[in-house]
């Protein structure tokens, strides 16, 4: 993984294991990989992983069992995605109010284009859903 | 872990090199010693690992002077000088001369790292080539579990996927209970794995601090020539100049370590004046 440069790389690791969680590659209550094995393939300091299995931890997005390991929470994806919904409202979303209000584009017409688009993008999983 | 107070030392009793020096270092980090050439790096390893004896002052590990050289101090330190020596033996035949030792030498782990630095077991050391020999000592430097790893430019002759698995084994080896100090001009090559740098230069510390204080503190990015008066030192760079600016928003940027060294041997203080200052007065 290459790390970007304007984000901790704790923070940027944290991402990616809310990743795996979100695609469901670790479902919940899977064992994760140890501070250890993550530190190692991604080939930075174990502190930094430690760094981030503690801020995943408190956001209670994983569990730790004492000398067992680490764990997915029961309720990871909601809880991942009650965080990742917090940062869109308070950082995105701001600059996009920003941008339709200077450029006087319509609320009608994003709510146009957002249809087209659900549809274009994402027809199979809208059946899907109840 | 390791502990230095008002160490000084010089070659000769005229000129000295170090002069009431202090450092301290702690288990479960990985430090980064930067230098120029000659500004004393491979010194002041000595002094701790107890090739050279101080003029004046200590040097302690675990609360023995490294200089008497003491057995118990010994098995639990591992130093890999950058020039190295290898015996005509086999990594078995070394095992069985050196590794006892090291009580807590893992033997499995040392196939292991070999295996994983591709230098093969069977082969005479003092046959294989430099940088392969240079794993080969990595390799069983990692395996003696000591407390305290020294590494003076390790990644010197390490060819590309070479340091690719030096960064996995390094992120492997380090515990809690370990201290890992590594002194090096190849700063990318271990960008990732450092979490403290130890900067040396005219003779004194000038720098020990970990890197997320450091980012706390600076901002290290691109500028417009026009801005530059705003930066605490700014240089040359492919598009504008990289500067270093006092980090007052709180925003991330990654510690750029070779902008640091230049600044703070540029002899630049305004740098290490703000990652001196304490953290109080930061947020006034």
């Amino acid at each position: 993984m290459e790390f970007k440069e304007n984000e901790p790389i704790y923070l940027q690791i944290a991402a990616h294991v809310c990743d795996q969680i979100l695609l469901g590659k670790w479902a919940a209550e899977d064992k994760i990989p140890s501070v250890r094995d993550l530190a190692v393939s991604f080939q930075v300091n174990p502190n930094t992983v430690m760094r981030t299995y503690e801020q995943l931890q408190n956001q209670e997005v994983i569990y730790n069992k004492r000398g067992i390991g680490f764990f997915v929470a029961p309720d990871a994806v909601k809880k991942v995605k009650a965080q990742r919904k917090e940062r869109f409202l308070q950082q995105d979303l701001p600059a996009f109010f920003r941008n339709i209000f200077l450029l006087e584009i319509d609320l009608d017409e994003i709510q146009q284009r957002y249809e087209a688009f659900k549809t274009e993008n994402y027809e199979s999983e809208i059946e899907q859903k109840p | 872990m390791i502990e230095i107070n008002n160490l000084s030392f010089g070659y000769s009793r005229k000129s000295l090199l170090f002069r009431n020096l202090n450092l301290q270092l702690q288990e479960g980090h990985i430090y980064g010693l930067l230098g120029k050439n000659g500004a004393g790096k491979s010194t002041l390893l000595k002094n701790m690992v107890g090739l050279v004896a101080p003029t004046a002052g200590s040097c302690q590990v675990n609360g023995l002077d490294s200089y008497k050289r003491l057995p118990s101090m010994l098995a639990d330190l591992y130093f890999i000088p950058e020039e190295i020596y290898m015996p005509s033996l086999t990594a078995r035949q070394f095992v069985a001369s050196t590794a006892p030792f090291y009580p807590l030498f893992d033997e499995e782990a040392f196939y292991r790292y070999l295996s994983e630095f591709e230098v093969p077991a069977h082969a005479v050391f003092s046959k294989l080539s430099f940088g392969q020999q240079k794993k080969a000592i990595i390799a069983f430097g990692l395996a003696t579990n000591t407390s305290v790893l020294i590494m003076d430019e390790p990644t010197n002759g390490l060819d590309i996927p070479s340091k690719v698995q030096f960064r996995r084994i390094i992120a492997s080896a380090l515990t809690e209970h370990r201290c890992i100090i590594i002194s090096t001009h190849q700063v990318r090559d271990l960008d990732s794995l450092i979490d403290t740098l130890v900067v040396v230069h005219d003779r004194e510390i000038v720098l020990n601090e970990s890197l997320d204080a450091i980012s706390e503190r600076l901002t290290f990015t691109t500028i417009p020539e026009s801005e530059v008066e705003n930066a605490l030192y700014a240089e040359d760079g492919l598009r504008g100049k990289q500067a270093i600016l006092p980090n007052l928003m709180g925003n991330y940027s990654k510690v750029d370590m070779e902008l640091l060294f230049n600044a703070i041997t540029s002899g630049n203080t305004s740098v290490t004046e703000i990652l001196k200052r304490p953290h109080y007065e930061q947020s006034l």
